[in-house]
């Protein structure tokens, strides 16, 4: 279903002048209020009048995360602080947290994004959406239950962790939505079948996940295990949460929310904007946000846009899969490497979980990959033999993708940590300083 | 009579090994016999116990992996060559063994050798015929 054919289903024409009248109206709102933007524009020596066209968005400077954590913790808010009614954060894994501001209208529109994700994925108002995303700072967890109440399905807010619970209220419940991570899912699928069950046990048709960078290998591995339609959501707490964009039932790319959200690629090196259908990182602008109004934030995200009426009959662009970001492209002995092709090796081979590290040092002069993989019951065997044939398979799928040779260690479940759900993939020690 | 034993992942790290007998230890497991086999990176710690379902449970509690393999336990005489006619046996039969481990049982002057042949049904059908005698469960356990 489509929940808002008239946002969803805009011709072209129609959408571009939407979008620059509510661009014009965003630029002028956040030079007049907020400081940080009044400056940025000030040294670029432009105005709000500049803006005439969209492509006229080019001639404002980017933000950066760096940007926006000068301004910590208020310092992007463009109304007065009793307009604003909730609060998100980041983690702050990678340095101070990043803070979203939203007014009621936020979120409302928060919810109504959410609401279309949910739709495109398959729910109804009659389905029970077992919201495993962890609720706090995160926008995971509140921001599917935005989505979910503006939907009026059946929310179960039960939050991330405690497993053996997940899986009893699932049966217990009969929930027919699953929202959480993919690394998440694919674990409640492992723990399931543990407790000698299976997809038929349960009532489950949909799953929403996103979060974390995945691939389709995983896709499919949750889509047999758990016999369900899996989408992928994404979203980032500076600009709003999740349901930026969605994959509907095509899946094969996913809705951006363009009357909420401008999008552009660009070239990361030199900042050049990219024509559509060119692989780079996805640049967004907040169309309608009132608490926290974002322009050219760059996600770091890599991804290509897509143009053109999808089967589903959505007019609205589509963005590819994340395959990597900007950010945790590493570079090994000069050839650059994504995690999502690493964990595309490792579940090409049969009984791989998708619990993994990757660790890169540079124990002298040269850089060394090591790769974690979390020992399951199907890759544990009484033989040391087979143990080591494991290990030398994953290497030699490793270095048919990446063409790298690497260290494979099996470590004990559980041993790779996780923060919030989403598990912590690269750890770099190497010291460039 | 085949016999189960359970072997258990351990990463190569200090303190792994204790952790694993220590939940043993707790949930008053007791252990019969005990091998492990490891390289430099990891180890499989095997072990014959009194209590095998009870103990993979407890271990998996505790973010193990444990697989139950089933294995021979034969009797053989605690002295010179008392281990030798097994293993002529199993060797004019053609029975690859896998593993093997041992332990001297105070009570009789015996000793009971676990062994792992690829084909654990012909390793008891040949040590049988050849009156050898294999214990079952209760036999190890008691």
């Amino acid at each position: 279903m489509i929940w808002n054919p008239k946002a969803e289903c805009m011709s072209s024409e129609e959408r571009e002048e939407m979008q620059l009248k509510r661009l014009k109206k965003v630029v002028k709102k956040a030079y007049e209020n907020v400081p940080y933007y009044k400056e940025l524009f000030d040294s670029a020596g432009i105005t709000p009048q500049d803006i005439q066209t969209l492509k006229d968005i080019e001639k404002i400077p980017f933000t950066t995360k760096t940007e926006m954590r000068k301004t910590y913790p208020f310092g992007l808010f463009a109304v007065p602080e009793d307009e604003i009614v909730e609060i998100h954060s980041t983690s702050g894994t990678t340095g101070k947290p990043t803070v979203s501001g939203y007014t009621e209208k936020d979120l409302d529109i928060w919810g109504e994004i959410v609401a279309r994700a949910l739709s495109m994925a398959g729910a109804t108002k009659k389905d029970r959406i077992q919201n495993s995303y962890g609720y706090g700072l995160f926008t995971g967890g509140l921001g599917i239950h935005h989505g979910a109440k503006k939907l009026g399905a059946t929310l179960i807010p039960i939050s991330a962790g405690n497993t053996k619970r997940q899986l009893e209220i699932m049966k217990d419940f009969e929930s027919t939505i699953l929202t959480c991570t993919p690394s998440y899912a694919a674990y409640l699928a492992e723990a399931l079948e543990k407790q000698g069950l299976s997809g038929d046990d349960i009532s489950l048709k949909a799953g929403i996940f996103g979060a974390e960078m995945w691939t389709e290998e995983l896709r499919t591995n949750i889509e047999k295990s758990l016999k369900i339609s899996a989408t992928n959501i994404y979203g980032l707490t500076e600009i709003m949460g999740p349901g930026v964009a969605h994959e509907c039932q095509e899946k094969n790319g996913l809705h951006l929310q363009e009357d909420h959200f401008y999008p552009e690629i660009i070239n990361p090196q030199t900042g050049e904007t990219l024509e559509d259908g060119e692989k780079g990182e996805l640049v967004l602008t907040t169309l309608t946000r009132e608490g926290m109004p974002i322009i050219r934030f760059r996600t770091k995200d890599i991804t290509t846009l897509r143009r053109g009426e999808c089967a589903c009959g959505r007019t609205t662009v589509r963005m590819d899969r994340i395959t990597g970001r900007s950010d945790d492209m590493m570079k090994i002995r000069g050839v650059i490497v994504f995690p999502s092709q690493i964990e595309k090796a490792l579940l090409s081979i049969d009984g791989i979980l998708p619990q993994y590290q990757i660790i890169a040092t540079r124990p002298k002069t040269m850089d060394e990959l090591e790769i974690k993989v979390e020992v399951s019951e199907s890759l544990f065997s009484d033989e040391i033999k087979h143990i080591e044939n494991m290990q030398k398979n994953i290497a030699k799928a490793v270095h048919d993708t990446i063409g790298l040779r690497v260290n494979v260690s099996i470590v004990q479940p559980g041993t790779i940590p996780r923060s919030e759900g989403k598990a912590v993939r690269v750890i770099d020690k190497r010291d460039f300083s | 009579m085949k016999l189960k034993q359970i072997s258990v992942f351990l990463e190569n790290k200090e303190g792994k090994l204790k952790n694993a007998i220590e939940i043993l230890s707790e949930n008053e497991i007791n252990i019969r016999a005990l091998s492990i086999a490891d390289t430099s990176q990891f180890g499989i710690l095997r072990l014959i116990v009194n209590d095998y379902s009870k103990a993979k449970n407890a271990l998996e509690k505790s973010n193990y992996v444990v697989k139950i393999t089933e294995v021979i336990a034969v009797k053989v005489q605690d002295k010179p060559g008392g281990l030798n006619q097994m293993l002529t046996t199993l060797y004019n039969n053609k029975i690859n063994v896998e593993y093997i481990y041992a332990f001297v049982d105070c009570t009789d002057g015996q000793a009971i050798v676990v062994v792992k042949t690829e084909n654990i049904e012909k390793g008891i059908n040949v040590l049988e015929s050849e009156n050898i005698k294999v214990l079952d469960a209760e036999e190890v356990i008691k």
